[in-house]
């Protein structure tokens, strides 16, 4: 019951909150809704039990990539709003027609699984390894069975990093 | 009793209002933030699975896929300095250099 609770108050927020980042005009008030979305998000992790993804979730999303976005926000002092200029060419009926269309197919989709519920997922969810701590897991998978996708993960952020400077910089 | 259908579903939702505001949103900077909120959105389904099959593999993923959005945002706010630096904008209607 608790749970339930708890979900439902975590899934309003993030989607309350994820609907005023894509519609607030102040781009600045859109990134701190956004921080607010990410640490509802990070609640949510905790009461799936993954706390290390959480604590990874409020580090990386809500204290790094936000404060890029907030710079970035600033750096560019616009002198008129972007959403003044309007394209002529542009086909907005068509993206709201998409949206719909696949709105439609993820409420068949939930219409669906709720008369039918998935048997095989929960018989599946018996049959687990056992539970240690949460970090240990992770750590133990990551540094053995995923050990070649980490390496390329640091690869690519430092390749991501290069980019980002040369990008960023006037002049080289 | 709340089932990996209903993280399911919230999924979806965040999925839906990250893909809206990539459509409908001209500044760039909202559409790469709605883009975060739809990485956000597989995150959540990674853990929900993961949860249910009590295998931390999906935790693994969802840490890979968070440091593809940090790469990702990295190199394209640099892009969005860049442009902005030429341009004076950033507007993705005007952001048509490179169409023929």
């Amino acid at each position: 019951m608790a749970e339930a609770i708890a979900f439902y108050f975590l899934s309003a927020c993030i989607l309350g909150f994820a609907v005023l980042v894509i519609t607030t005009r102040d781009t600045v008030h859109s990134v701190l809704f956004l921080v607010l979305d990410f640490l509802f998000v990070a609640a949510l992790y905790v009461l799936l039990g993954a706390q290390f993804v959480a604590a990874i979730q409020i580090l990386v999303y809500a204290g790094g990539i936000v404060v890029l976005y907030l710079f970035v926000v600033m750096l560019v002092n616009l002198k008129r709003p972007p959403e003044a200029h309007q394209d002529p060419h542009r086909r907005t009926g068509w993206g709201f027609a998409l949206s719909v269309a696949v709105l439609v197919e993820l409420a068949a989709v939930g219409a669906y699984s709720y008369a039918r519920p998935a048997s095989a997922l929960a018989a599946a969810g018996s049959a687990g390894m056992p539970v240690t701590g949460n970090t240990e897991q992770v750590g133990w998978l990551l540094y053995t069975s995923y050990l070649i996708p980490f390496e390329i993960a640091s690869m690519l952020l430092l390749v991501a990093m290069i980019g980002a400077i040369v990008l960023a910089k006037r002049e080289l | 009793m709340i089932t990996p259908t209903h993280y399911m579903m919230l999924s979806a939702a965040l999925f839906m209002i990250g893909v809206i505001g990539v459509m409908v949103r001209r500044n760039i900077i909202i559409i790469f933030m709605s883009i975060e909120l739809i990485l956000n959105a597989v995150n959540i389904n990674l853990i929900a699975f993961s949860a249910q099959l009590q295998n931390a593999v999906g935790q693994v993923f969802a840490i890979f896929v968070i440091a593809v959005a940090a790469a990702e945002a990295a190199v394209g706010l640099g892009i969005i300095l860049a442009f902005y630096r030429n341009k004076e904008t950033i507007n993705i209607d005007e952001m048509n250099l490179m169409r023929w």
